[in-house]
């Protein structure tokens, strides 16, 4: 027998981590299935797909978050998520400058820099 | 440190054991050392934040490069969605094996089991690095060099210092092989593994940027 002994509660809590981790792996693979199916065999126009791209990126990190990394709203994890949010306060304040400046400079300096 | 378990009021169902880190925690059977463990997996966690702001800003410089192809190969020319395709998916199959041996470590107490989920995670690891070398390969015989243009350079600062750090991490996967060898399941090795399994999912959490942005709105 190579299990340890488990309580029944660590029996529980076993049986609740398999399955959590089974369903980020069924979540994370469906969230990218569909962007690769959609822009390998659709011909959909290339707005809305970059949209269901973003959408779909969105959710699966938040999937992987929850279901690998164990950061739930649960309040004994509140320190995890409150770094994370931070992080991404800075990152957008970051990002959003970079994006803004540089793309303004290229509307009014570079216009062939524009996408 | 209590080790008592916290409800908060309005909170009915099951009472949890406190969560001590980030990532799966190893629970009451393996008490020790659990204090330093919590600091130090924090402290690594730390230390991901920040790697993701490097990685942030470096999705944001490739976005403001993508104009800048210089007349040279631009992304339709140069990825491939099916090679992008099966490199996202050993990286997502890796993050799950990690997943059981994390799994393997909290509730076996033989090392067999953890080891061969840690051997397949390893060579996941592997062979998502060849086929990205074999696709850079491919690209430099297209023209596709860092030197080339502003949107090669951008491209070729983000997407291999992710290959990098799953370079490091195979490394590290490695490292800690021998020592379960060597030293059994002592405390250090199961708070490097905890380590490791953060880094690891992490790492495939940037992958979701790299394939979603890159990739696909690329190649779009």
């Amino acid at each position: 027998m190579s299990y340890r002994q488990l309580s029944e509660q660590e029996a529980r809590e076993k049986s609740g981590e398999l399955r959590s981790y089974l369903w980020g792996f069924g979540l994370a693979l469906i969230l990218t299935l569909i962007p690769f199916g959609l822009a390998a065999y659709t011909q959909m126009a290339a707005g809305t797909l970059y949209l269901v791209i973003a959408g779909c990126a969105v959710i699966q990190i938040v999937v992987h978050f929850r279901f690998f990394l164990h950061i739930t709203l649960a309040r004994n994890k509140r320190e995890d998520l409150q770094l994370i949010l931070f992080t991404v306060l800075i990152l957008a304040i970051m990002v959003g400058g970079t994006l803004w400046i540089l793309f303004n400079l290229y509307y009014r300096m570079m216009p062939d820099m524009l996408p | 440190m209590t080790t008592t378990t916290k409800i908060h009021p309005g909170h009915t169902d099951q009472a949890r054991p406190r969560a001590h880190h980030p990532g799966l925690n190893l629970g009451p059977a393996h008490q020790e050392s659990e204090d330093t463990r919590e600091e130090m997996v924090f402290g690594f966690w730390v230390f991901m934040m920040s790697d993701l702001i490097v990685f942030g800003l470096l999705f944001a410089t490739y976005v403001t490069m993508l104009g800048g192809t210089a007349g040279g190969p631009g992304p339709s020319d140069l990825f491939e969605l099916k090679s992008a395709f099966i490199e996202t998916m050993l990286l997502l199959i890796s993050s799950f094996t990690f997943g059981m041996a994390s799994l393997a470590l909290k509730y076996r107490s033989d090392r067999k089991v953890l080891v061969a989920w840690l051997l397949v995670t390893l060579l996941l690891g592997l062979g998502f690095l060849a086929h990205e070398l074999y696709d850079f390969h491919k690209m430099f015989t297209e023209g596709g060099v860092p030197s080339r243009s502003g949107f090669l350079s951008a491209f070729f600062s983000l997407v291999p210092l992710h290959g990098l750090h799953v370079i490091g991490a195979c490394i590290w996967l490695i490292a800690l092989l021998g020592q379960i060898a060597v030293h059994r399941l002592d405390p250090p090795t199961k708070t490097g593994l905890m380590r490791l399994a953060i880094l690891w999912h992490f790492l495939d959490v940037v992958w979701i940027g790299i394939f979603s942005l890159v990739y696909l709105g690329g190649i779009v």
